[in-house]
């Protein structure tokens, strides 16, 4: 069995942001990068249908800067066979429609009978690129997956839906699955994986031999939001901000009265 | 311009988010007809064409043949803008349309400013104004950003649309998440955890200030993905909705699933180490300390009161 699974990298979501000079990214200098967690689900996913059938190799692929070796190798190390670096340094300002385009060019033709990518990223969170990866190479396709299930070529999941509804959806493979938050455990990579991962094979691709396409969208701006709320901010002495906070919710609220 | 709006109906019936489309296509200022895989026993109260497909025949989850019956509705309309909910049947279905279409997908527009479309990026932390390429778009809305002013009202014209597009994949039925012990859509005082308490012992502290309280306590999506708890307490779109008198976010960043489930609390106090986290946005008082020492410390002096 042939798996595919997409990473990408992302900042963490904590850090203080600032803008680039065009102003329409956020500057990626002095941030801190990690896996999109989405991904990391994502990773765990492929790793354990492999150990489930025994007979499988998983190809984790990523698209960036050589910064993405960072989550590519992580990806090694939680048991992924050998990896893909797409070289882009402009990764950040394709649309969805690109970066889709991207992975299906590089994946037609190579008979993977799974596909597995997060449900959204952190960042630009547009929760578009596995649909459209699946619908560019023709395959079935599920998205925000929170349980999964293989057995004999048919895939069994359950979709998370709001309010508290799980949808039950079943497919053949090969196929595509959009990982969401909570689908499995991530696992961490110990440190022999971690020295085994460096004699993994990782392949080289420059972006434009698998870009055919242009994009159909720009983000013509990016900026704060406004700080609209009026709430009060409260920094300093724990113990001050204790009495402040019990002051105010006297004040304003009924519920120490 | 005219738009196509697609409406959702989830297990039986018509969704309400089916009106932020319309009230969307109203703030466009921009002529609608709708679309809906549904059934005739619960329409939408909309004036307007209504493509209607059969529930009974395409089920609520089939993106291949709903993506057909859509491709001929667009075909014969010729929409500028196809606008789908950012929900899970939207974000499902939109880039297979939009695919198919050869459209830029616009997701998870949350405001129209000056014809701009502004998406969130970065967990809410920035926003971007973006601009489609393409002679039509598909924009899917993010859940509450646009509201009707009033009621919805009218009746819509029916036409009935039909495909034979095969499934590629069978949908076997829905399934409820466990739910049941605490309803927290009564509780006058909820104090909530976020992934910010770092480690599963520290619930304890959250428990004991809701007890101090006289409250129920909750947490955010990560604390239950992480069995920190269980899901019977998460707030949020995928967890329950939940409107108090006074609602305390620890190390809860404030992603909008979370917001959307707590937005409703009349008092929000929000205790987070970054100040620029998006929960800062709803809290009425935003106390930028370690939840680790604020939490007990004013766990003890409301236990003294």
């Amino acid at each position: 069995m042939k798996i595919l699974v997409c990473v990408k990298q992302v900042p963490d979501m904590e850090s203080k942001f600032k803008l680039n000079t065009e102003g329409k990214w956020y500057d990626n200098t002095d941030l801190a990068w990690r896996m999109n967690e989405y991904d990391e689900y994502a990773v765990e996913q492929a790793v354990q249908l492999k150990e489930q059938v025994g007979e499988a190799d998983v190809t984790v692929l990523s698209i960036g800067s050589d910064r993405v070796k960072e989550p590519i190798k992580k990806a090694l190390a939680m048991g992924c066979d050998r990896a893909v670096h797409v070289v882009d340094e402009a990764s950040f300002a394709k649309d969805p429609f690109e970066i889709a385009s991207i992975i299906a060019t590089f994946a037609k033709d190579k008979g993977f009978d799974m596909i597995f990518t997060g449900m959204q990223s952190q960042d630009r969170g547009s929760a578009q690129v596995g649909v459209l990866v699946a619908e560019m190479l023709g395959l079935a396709s599920i998205s925000t997956i929170v349980e999964f299930a293989y057995d004999n070529g048919q895939v069994t999941v359950r979709r998370e839906l709001e309010g508290g509804l799980k949808a039950i959806v079943k497919a053949k493979t090969p196929a595509l699955m959009t990982c969401q938050l909570g689908l499995n455990k991530p696992r961490y990579p110990t440190l022999p994986n971690i020295m085994k991962a460096k004699k993994k094979e990782m392949l080289t691709l420059e972006v434009a031999t698998l870009l055919q396409v242009d994009a159909v969208q720009e983000t013509t701006r990016m900026y704060f939001p406004e700080k609209k709320g009026g709430g009060i901010v409260l920094e300093g002495d724990v113990g001050n901000m204790v009495n402040e906070i019990i002051t105010i919710l006297k004040d304003k609220t009924g519920v120490l009265a | 311009m005219k738009t196509l709006l697609v409406g959702e109906y989830r297990d039986g019936k018509l969704l309400g988010s089916t009106y932020e489309l319309v009230a969307f296509a109203e703030k466009l200022g921009a002529d609608s007809a709708m679309f809906l895989v549904g059934s005739e026993s619960d329409l939408p109260q909309y004036n307007g064409t209504l493509y209607f497909a059969d529930l009974s025949k395409y089920s609520e989850f089939n993106p291949t043949a709903h993506k057909q019956l859509l491709l001929d509705v667009i075909a014969k309309e010729q929409p500028e803008m196809i606008v789908f909910s950012h929900s899970s049947y939207g974000w499902d279905l939109a880039p297979r349309v939009a695919l198919a279409l050869k459209a830029a997908q616009v997701s998870e527009v949350i405001d129209l400013v000056d014809g701009n479309l502004v998406v969130p990026t970065c967990n809410s932390k920035l926003r971007r104004d973006v601009k489609s390429k393409t002679a039509q778009t598909v924009v899917t809305l993010q859940g509450g950003a646009f509201g009707l002013n009033g009621e919805p009202s009218g009746a819509p014209t029916l036409v009935k649309v039909e495909t034979d597009a095969a499934a590629q994949v069978e949908f076997a039925g829905y399934e409820a998440v466990e739910k049941g012990g605490v309803d927290l859509s009564k509780a006058e005082i909820i104090v909530s955890a976020g992934r910010g308490i770092g480690k599963p012992e520290n619930i304890e502290m959250i428990a004991n200030l809701a007890q101090a309280l006289g409250g129920e306590y909750g947490a955010s999506r990560p604390v239950v993905d992480a069995e920190w708890t269980e899901h019977n307490r998460q707030v949020g779109t995928t967890g329950q909705t939940v409107s108090p008198k006074l609602y305390i976010a620890c190390g809860i960043s404030g992603a909008i699933q979370h917001l959307v489930g707590m937005k409703k609390s009349e008092f929000v106090v929000a205790i987070n180490t970054d100040k620029d986290a998006p929960i800062g946005e709803v809290a009425d008082i935003l106390a930028v300390a370690d939840l680790k020492e604020l939490v007990p410390a004013l766990t003890e002096k409301i236990k003294s009161l």
